[in-house]
């Protein structure tokens, strides 16, 4: 009997901590399932190939317990002095209604189930653990030394990024609360795309909300969202714009609508859903890691836009002292410039979208409008969790401009005919300065969380000029 | 001595609210600065000694009239500051009992496209605090009504919550409507208002559940403020019918005023809310259009004039 790796997702209650289960599980023969406190996943093998992988879900609050100096509470939704539930009352009743449906999602087997299926067949999951042999191999110094330097391919999703994780999530969540119209505001369009070929597939009316600047940016994705059946609602300005539309649209159809947030921030309970569903990332990383090396990687790479691509790679190795997470931000036209988005780097706290969190705002406390040449790192505000784990030090932040972030596309297109988002690429164009810096054989996993398709006119437009064989960073293969 | 020769003198100029504030209100305002008063007072007071009082107060007095509070909104700064001043000096002359006056914010997420124009309009203009501040302190003594501001959160924090207060306060502000900051959150807030005798108002709305409400409206200061419907900022073609079960149950549950706000936009509105039992009503976008929308500054300020004496009249 062939069968592919199965997710099966147990009830807590029924299988306690150190649970052994002897017996068929559905088509497949598990046969040895632990799953103790600390891992969340064991895998086995069994004698015909198939193998099982136990996950016991994990209740939010106690996963927060587990991990140091983290502060949580089902209901106040607080990551230390970030987060919370900053919005107007008429929301909030909403808002407590969604975090019990989260709850029940997360221990209900049926739901699990369902989604585990939806990854597999509909998203393509899992996605490859990717090593860069090329890309490894430029960054050695002279004696050959350098990191090793595997690529996690969220680019492989369907739809092309990570977004699609979440937003099937979601609107499976949705449509179990009747839910009829699901609204979204999207940036790059990669959370529009995904949601709306969420809703076609669920049969959920779609909304998207998307700002006239980024529409022109990144017009493939909304051609995209149009022929999968959303509608798309325009507004002056970009992201920020659309997202405060967006919850303006919510808050007018709370029967109807459900506001379906494509990234890690905004009120309680949006934030932990998002983290929540992006955490497959790091669960299969970890998986993945263990096969490959028989250990956990050393150092972890993302590009913070908002934060769902980071938290969903980072989230589960929070209590792994011994792994490094790196978030990089858009320094756009340098830090100095003005023109950035880099919130971490250069904000201040203030509360945004229904949270607190870092910000970037003026001296009255107007929210500053980002730039970034990733068109999905361009937002004001940042996940509350992130703003938490880099406070406490637990993420380390740095910046890449937009021209290292182009950079670092045309290199990983030359060396392994690879081509990442641009966002992507700001995670990509820090290992430039990360390289040096670590020891022989170090395990590198950088999150390739979208494909660069909608990117190819912006970086073939701003690389005109230059001849691209000529360039000393793009060697012509020998 | 100088209160009996007043006491003799024609009230023509003086609306009934003046008259009620000036001997209601129990204040003791020097002697000279009544004669010098009572030279001056014209129909439309430009400048009055009496310092308006606070939000529960004003309710107090109205009840006790068996009158309905008239309580219009407009941002800071659309189309300019100074037509801001002059709005604010008719408002309060057409019988305004209270002012709401909002700051005007780049994000604002309660509020529907009129008040979001404004906003936008006004930030480019340069508004900033400050300059709010400043003409707040040349015109506030000038009304005879108090002003409550109006702010999202996020410009609060920056300043630093006890600063704002501080601000607010010396400029003679006497209360502060925070919409994105739910009860949970309004701890620190209140700390500090308080503090500041500031009344911090807060809201209900349709959506919430009666035992929040209840604690929404012990906590509430000045008055409760009911929002009308489900949504944003916004005139709307009627208000909704369930405001005037939410006013019942609100008022079993406290015996604060309640004003109501969100959509309401004519004299029917008014009248229809009043006949519901509301102790205030809230016109917000219906004014801001006027003057946002208005051909010249002037022109605007004159349908002001015209739309709040309409309103007003529904209330008489």
């Amino acid at each position: 009997m062939a069968c592919n790796l199965q997710t099966s997702f147990l009830p807590a209650l029924k299988f306690p901590a150190e649970a052994t289960l002897d017996k068929r599980r559905g088509n497949g023969l598990v046969v040895c399932s632990v799953a103790s406190a600390a891992d969340s996943i064991m895998t086995a093998s069994t004698p015909t190939g198939s193998a099982a992988v136990v996950v016991r879900p994990r209740p939010l609050s106690r996963r927060e317990v587990e991990t140091n100096e983290r502060k949580m509470t089902g209901t106040t939704g607080k990551f230390g002095r970030f987060g919370g539930k900053f919005v107007p009352e008429t929301l909030m009743t909403c808002l407590s209604k969604l975090e019990a449906e989260f709850n029940l999602v997360l221990h209900d087997a049926e739901f699990q189930e369902e989604l585990a299926t939806a990854l597999r067949d509909y998203v393509g999951r899992e996605t490859p653990l990717y090593f860069a042999q090329r890309l490894t191999d430029h960054y050695k110094n002279e004696s050959g030394c350098g990191p090793q330097i595997y690529l996690k391919r969220e680019d492989l999703n369907h739809g092309g990024a990570h977004k699609i994780n979440n937003a099937i999530a979601q609107a499976m969540i949705a449509k179990r609360m009747g839910r009829t119209s699901i609204v979204a505001a999207t940036g790059a369009g990669q959370h529009g795309v995904a949601t709306a070929a969420a809703c076609a597939k669920l049969s959920l009316k779609c909304t998207i909300v998307m700002g006239t600047l980024d529409m022109e940016r990144q017009a493939s994705n909304v051609l995209l969202m149009k022929l999968l059946g959303a509608e798309v609602k325009s507004v002056d300005g970009n992201f920020k714009n659309a997202t405060s539309e967006a919850i303006r649209e919510w808050v007018g159809n709370l029967e109807t609508n459900y506001f379906l947030i494509g990234t890690a921030v905004g009120p309680h309970p949006c934030p932990s859903m998002v983290r929540e569903f992006q955490s497959i990332i790091g669960k299969e990383t970890r998986r993945q890691a263990m096969e490959r090396w028989g250990r956990k990687p050393d150092v972890l790479v993302a590009c913070v836009g908002s934060g769902s691509n980071a938290l969903g790679l980072f989230h589960e190795f929070i209590a792994d002292k011994d792994v490094r997470m790196i978030g990089v931000e858009a320094a756009g036209f340098g830090l100095e410039s003005g023109k950035h988005s880099a919130t971490l780097a250069k904000g201040e706290v203030g509360v945004y979208h229904g949270a607190m969190s870092y910000l970037l705002q003026d001296e009255e406390g107007q929210i500053v409008g980002p730039h970034s040449i990733g068109v999905g790192m361009e937002y004001p505000g940042v996940s509350p969790e992130l703003s938490f784990l880099k406070e406490t030090g637990r993420v380390e932040s740095y910046s890449v401009t937009d021209q290292e972030a182009v950079d670092a596309y045309q290199l990983l297109c030359r060396l392994e005919g690879i081509f990442p988002a641009l966002e992507a690429s700001h995670a990509l164009a820090f290992l430039d300065k990360l390289c040096p810096t670590l020891p022989d054989g170090a395990k590198v996993v950088v999150n390739c969380s979208g494909r660069g398709d909608k990117d190819a006119p912006t970086v073939f437009r701003l690389t005109q000029g230059s001849s691209l064989g000529d360039n000393k960073r793009h060697p012509v293969s020998p | 001595m100088a209160v009996a020769a007043f006491n003799s003198v024609s009230f023509v100029g003086l609306n009934k609210s003046e008259a009620h504030l000036l001997f209601g209100s129990g204040f003791g305002f020097p002697s000279t600065r009544l004669s010098v008063s009572f030279k001056a007072f014209k129909p439309m007071a430009a400048v009055t000694a009496v310092p308006a009082v606070g939000l529960s107060e004003t309710f107090d007095k109205l009840r006790k009239q068996g009158q309905v509070a008239l309580i219009p909104y407009i941002t800071a700064g659309d189309p300019d500051l100074s037509t801001t001043a002059e709005a604010l000096k008719v408002l309060d002359s057409c019988g305004s009992d209270i002012i709401e006056l909002g700051l005007p914010y780049s994000d604002p997420l309660a509020d529907g496209p009129v008040i979001q124009a404004a906003a936008t309009r006004s930030l480019a203009r340069g508004t900033n605090f400050n300059a709010v501040i400043s003409m707040l302190k040349e015109v506030v003594p000038q009304l005879s009504c108090p002003v409550a501001l109006f702010s999202y959160y996020n410009p609060i924090l920056k300043r630093g919550i006890g600063k704002f207060m501080t601000i607010i306060k010396d400029v003679g502000v006497h209360g502060l409507v925070v919409p994105d900051v739910p009860l949970e959150e309004t701890e620190i807030l209140r700390m500090e208002s308080i503090k500041n005798n500031i009344e911090l108002v807060l809201l209900t709305t349709p959506t919430t559940p009666t035992d929040r409400m209840k604690a929404i409206v012990a906590a509430s200061e000045g008055f409760v403020y009911l929002v009308s419907s489900v949504g944003v900022t916004g005139a709307r073609a009627s208000v909704s019918s369930r405001v005037q079960t939410l006013l019942q149950e609100i008022k079993q549950a406290t015996s604060k005023p309640v004003a109501v706000g969100f959509g309401i936009s004519k004299p029917e509105h008014v009248k229809q809310v009043v006949a519901w039992g509301a102790d205030g009503v809230i016109v917000g976008s219906a004014m801001v259009k006027l003057l946002g929308e208005a051909k010249s500054p002037e022109e605007g300020l004159k349908e002001l004039e015209t739309f709040t004496k309409s309103l007003k009249s529904a209330l008489l």
